[in-house]
């Protein structure tokens, strides 16, 4: 660690760390529930652990996201960062808000929590990804303008390289369209459009310059690659990323109301899309390929191959699925876009992020990298985290296969219910792999806590 | 990656693509509210209709439901489920009924909370539930069942 303030991006990591727990363990809950209907019925009903579990993700990416901002900003802009003070101050904030928005799904009925908090006044809640109250969006959007205003002094007053430029876009967008989700029109068809704003740039825009930036930068660090060669892969690879990745939100707008032009605008575009993402593993395996030294961090690197690797799989190939117009139209909204949802999210982001806490933390405690025994221990959570999504994931797409088939396909085609019984199976397996998925999870909590004798000297 | 290809001109390249595609998406933007009036149903999107949008939203159906295919994978289709159950002849009064028996209590099987509607409020989420159903979809779902 160069510069004092970058010590408040630990706070982040611990808290995104914590959520994640929480968001596994309600997945888990969703899980036995998709197999056993009435599991803690009528306390905890699927909405409300799902809006838990999908909702804990997303604050926690962020979290780490802006960690890894704290982190890497004052490196690269060769100096303090503007207010340590502010970075703190908006920490709490955010986790207090963040654990009262949880409280209160657990434990007020939705639709009071929305007379409450004002939804009369703007109605925003209740859209999938989006359920959280007006003060927490209100909220969100305060920490994030805060968040905004002291990575962009420090920005400003310092050294200006691309990869801090490309990060600062990525998440200067991510706050700008968020501001779409205050946004909800009465026809539902002009809702659903202006939504996917939001979630489709978010994930499939925005999100990728701040995934490419966290990578450029883990990769400069831990193969001392020249800045230049990294940089340039960078621009071109959000090149990629906007060039199909914008008009490939087209892929959302098949079946939901919009004209049918779209069929063709977003086919196209999206299924250019696995490009960028193929170009980020070729760029993660060709630096480290070509490293000048060899980091002690040997972890870090794992994460950052497998982020490459994942992202690839799980937007890349599991999107091109399931995004051409004709086969979107069997299985759209189906197990199938369970999968990709599930390895996409994984793979990409909370990979870069893992990535990203992999490489500081150490440095933020005070050793260039951990000692051999918990770099062992944290490549097997690596391990048992991504080959249990991998499984997941087929598990999912196989559950996706057979229901697209019995439901939408068959000549005698059987009710959603009925369909759901037939693929029980799958629905086990997949609960059964994802309590492996959290045994890796807590053998990553593990790896911090154990000591080893040969910690590499920062 | 070659000498003449400088991180400058990758910069410029990212600027100008990024420029020229999102202003060509706010242009199919534009031509795609052109298009809406003739596909939308807007016509029937009376204040009823919007007050059933509104339960929709605030009872959080869409976290286990999804609608036109959006939303969670862990009950029915409802885009469609006014013609699946009967369309003209008793979609509204199935609706209304099932959300009342709610929830069916039977063991290991997927429930639905009772929600605890007014008449009036059943009315208004059964008429939002019926103008999706008149939306022109492309012809999606491939059949009733969703
Ligand atoms: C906690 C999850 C959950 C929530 C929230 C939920 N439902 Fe359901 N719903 C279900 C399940 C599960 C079924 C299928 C139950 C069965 O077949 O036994 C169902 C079935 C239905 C059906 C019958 C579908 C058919 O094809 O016959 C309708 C209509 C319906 N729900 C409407 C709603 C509305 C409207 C809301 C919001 C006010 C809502 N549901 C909220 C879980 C939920
Ligand atoms: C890391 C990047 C990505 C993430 C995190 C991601 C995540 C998701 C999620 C969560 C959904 C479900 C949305 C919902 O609930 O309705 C979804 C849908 C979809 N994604 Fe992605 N995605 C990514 C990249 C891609 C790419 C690159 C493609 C295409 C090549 C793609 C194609 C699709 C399609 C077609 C759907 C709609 C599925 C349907 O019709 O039901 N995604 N994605
Ligand atoms: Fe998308």
């Amino acid at each position: 660690m160069q510069y004092k303030s970058q010590a408040v991006s630990k706070l982040y990591f611990v808290a995104a760390i914590g959520l994640f727990v929480a968001q596994v363990l309600f997945g888990l809950i969703m899980g036995l529930q998709y197999v056993i209907g009435d599991f803690l019925f009528p306390a905890i009903p699927f909405n409300v652990a799902r809006m838990v579990h999908t909702n804990a993700l997303i604050v926690w990416l962020l979290m780490g996201f802006m960690g890894s901002a704290y982190y890497m900003i004052p490196e690269e802009s060769e100096r303090e960062l503007f207010s340590p003070k502010l970075a703190i101050a908006l920490f709490w904030i955010f986790l207090v808000a963040a654990a009262a928005t949880v409280a209160a799904y657990l434990l007020v009925p939705y639709a009071s929590l929305a007379k409450w908090t004002g939804n009369d006044l703007l109605s925003t809640m209740g859209r999938e990804f989006l359920e959280q109250p007006l003060p927490t969006k209100l909220g969100i959007v305060v920490v994030a303008l805060g968040f905004l205003f002291n990575i962009s002094m420090t920005v400003l007053k310092g050294r200006k390289t691309a990869i801090s430029t490309v990060l600062l876009m990525g998440l200067w967008g991510l706050a700008i369209f968020f501001l779409v989700s205050f946004y909800n029109p009465d026809n539902i068809v002009r809702d659903k459009y202006y939504w996917w704003w939001t979630v489709h740039l978010w994930v499939e825009g925005v999100w990728e310059l701040i995934l490419g930036a966290l990578l450029a930068f883990v990769l400069i660090k831990v193969t001392g690659v020249d800045r230049e060669v990294i940089e340039k892969w960078l621009y071109v690879i959000i090149t990629l990323t906007l060039i199909t990745g914008i008009i490939g939100t087209g892929h959302h707008y098949f079946w939901i109301g919009t004209p049918e032009y779209w069929q063709w605008w977003g086919s196209v575009f999206s299924a250019l899309e696995p490009i960028p993402f193929f170009a980020m593993t070729v760029f993660a395996f060709n630096m480290v390929n070509r490293r000048r030294r060899e980091h002690p961090n040997r972890a870090a690197t794992l994460w950052a191959l497998g982020t490459g690797v994942m992202s690839f799989l799980g937007a890349g190939v599991w999107g091109f699925l399931h995004t051409l117009a004709p086969v979107n139209f069997y299985t759209h909204g189906s197990q199938i876009t369970a999968a990709h949802g599930h390895m996409a999210f994984y793979g990409a982001y909370v990979m870069v992020v893992i990535t990203m806490i992999s490489y500081a933390m150490p440095l933020l405690r005070g050793r260039a990298a951990n000692s051999n025994k918990a770099q062992v221990i944290e490549m097997w959570s690596f391990w048992l985290m991504t080959v249990s999504m991998v499984f997941i994931t087929l598990f999912l797409t196989a559950a996706g296969i057979l229901q697209v088939w019995l439901q939408r396909v068959a000549d005698a085609p059987m009710s959603f219910m009925a369909t759901q019984d037939q693929v029980a199976l799958f629905y086990w397996l997949r609960e059964g792999t994802g309590v492996i998925f959290l045994i890796g999870l807590l053998v990553y909590i593990w790896s911090f806590f154990s000591k080893g004798e040969d910690a590499a000297k920062a | 990656m070659s000498g003449s290809f400088t991180t400058s001109t990758a910069r410029n390249i990212f600027f100008g693509g990024t420029v020229f595609f999102f202003l060509l998406f706010l242009a199919l933007t534009y031509r795609n509210e052109q298009a809406l009036p003739a596909r939308d149903n807007r016509a029937n999107l009376t204040p009823q209709v919007v007050a059933g949008k509104k339960i929709w939203e605030t009872r959080n159906c869409v976290g286990c439901h999804t609608l036109l295919g959006e939303g969670a994978y862990f009950a029915p289709e409802l885009g469609n489920v006014y013609v699946r159950r009967g369309g003209a002849q008793g979609g509204t009064e199935f609706i209304k009924a099932w959300i009342k028996a709610q929830p069916t209590g039977a063991p290991g099987r997927r429930q639905m909370p009772q929600f605890n509607l007014s008449d009036k409020e059943l009315d208004e989420i059964a008429a939002f539930l019926k103008y999706v159903s008149e939306i022109n979809t492309s012809k999606w779902p491939p059949n009733n069942e969703g």
